[in-house]
């Protein structure tokens, strides 16, 4: 059995998931102008490893109401990624998608379902260039989709690296059309995919 | 004046009467909400997994139900709470994503309460009352002067178990 934490990670490690964070989040944007057909533009994204209650006041309080797309992944490397934003943005993008003002506490099932393809296509892209960057296979699952506190979403993924550690590794993107909206990458390998990508890259 | 002590995730604190103590969003995690009616001493446990044996870093004792209550119950009895008296009541433990494939991960919400109502039985701490499962978050506030647990979640009304 592995003997990485995320604790112990080192630095050199910590920036292979900032590049990898970085073009993952630069696939999505691409992804994600296609999808509404206009300009996105995406700020370099941050990576960060925040102990679990730093991760709820980053996207402005436990009880901050966010869209979380949960899927999971299996392949060569097998775990789960999330993909958050706030239910405004959430609502901002649907608006788009469908070519419609859509207010962000109404949404019904075309709403939801127009999110979750959104949330797809995001997690997708970002999966997508991780694969072609290790030459590893992933396989994702069909996504799932929930709209609730932040706390609440962020406890799965928690309780995941809660079997690795105390800490949540983070990618915080924001991407901007006439918007500015912040999205967050989580993605949670097993400890065993952790190497693999590393030694996929070359490192470790 | 009485203050309201916040819990983290994997946190736990004793409250003495009249404060209240509150945790907010839990999702899969467990609230168990603890109280002596006598001393009126409370304290309220967020968890996240439900065993500690089960997993090498371990070392975080507030992040499992098995020694995340047994710690909670030990602090109260510090505070002068009697175990005999004590009562219980839990809340989370949701599912909050639904998947076809069923894994011990994806059912952790249930693992948790099972956990948590062994460990209290265990204890021989009663339990009064539970408001767990489903598929959304609660935000919990425990109120250790009247034992009251006050349930939020979004969309829905605010509930008292």
């Amino acid at each position: 059995m592995s003997d990485i934490t995320l604790d112990s990670m080192s630095e050199q490690y910590f920036d292979v998931l900032k590049e990898l964070g970085n073009i993952g989040a630069g696939n999505a944007t691409t992804a994600l102008a296609q999808m509404l057909q206009c300009k996105v533009d995406m700020k370099v994204p941050q990576v960060k490893l925040l102990g679990f209650n730093e991760v709820g006041e980053l996207m402005g309080g436990e009880e901050q109401i966010m869209a979380g797309i949960y899927l999971c992944v299996e392949g060569d490397i097998t775990g789960s990624i999330m993909f958050l934003l706030e239910k405004k943005s959430a609502g901002h993008l649907v608006s788009k998608l469908m070519g419609m003002e859509v207010s962000e506490d109404n949404f019904g099932d075309i709403e939801l379902s127009a999110l979750k393809e959104i949330g797809n296509i995001i997690t997708g892209a970002y999966l997508n260039s991780l694969s072609s960057l290790t030459n590893l296979t992933i396989y994702p699952s069909v996504p799932d989709l929930t709209i609730d506190m932040a706390g609440a979403i962020l406890s799965v993924p928690a309780i995941e690296f809660g079997t690795l550690g105390d800490k949540i590794l983070l990618i915080q993107t924001q991407f901007t059309d006439d918007y500015d909206l912040d999205g967050y990458f989580i993605l949670v390998p097993d400890l065993e995919s952790y190497e693999r990508i590393l030694s996929a890259l070359g490192i470790g | 004046m009485s203050e309201v002590i916040k819990v983290g995730m994997a946190d736990l604190k004793v409250c003495l009467s009249p404060n209240s103590i509150t945790t907010l969003g839990l999702g899969s995690c467990v609230g168990i909400a603890i109280r002596d009616p006598n001393t009126k001493i409370g304290g309220l446990a967020h968890v996240m997994l439900p065993d500690s044996t089960a997993i090498r870093q371990n070392s975080n004792i507030y992040k499992f139900a098995d020694t995340g209550i047994v710690e909670l119950v030990r602090l109260m009895e510090l505070e002068g709470a009697k175990r005999s008296r004590m009562v219980a009541k839990i809340a989370g433990g949701a599912q909050m994503f639904a998947f076809q494939n069923k894994t011990d991960l994806v059912r952790v919400g249930e693992r948790n309460v099972e956990a948590s109502k062994a460990m209290l039985k265990k204890l021989g701490i009663p339990i009064l009352a539970a408001d767990t499962g489903e598929n959304y978050g609660r935000t919990v506030i425990f109120y250790p002067e009247t034992g009251d647990y006050v349930i939020r979640a979004v969309g829905k009304p605010e509930r008292t178990i």
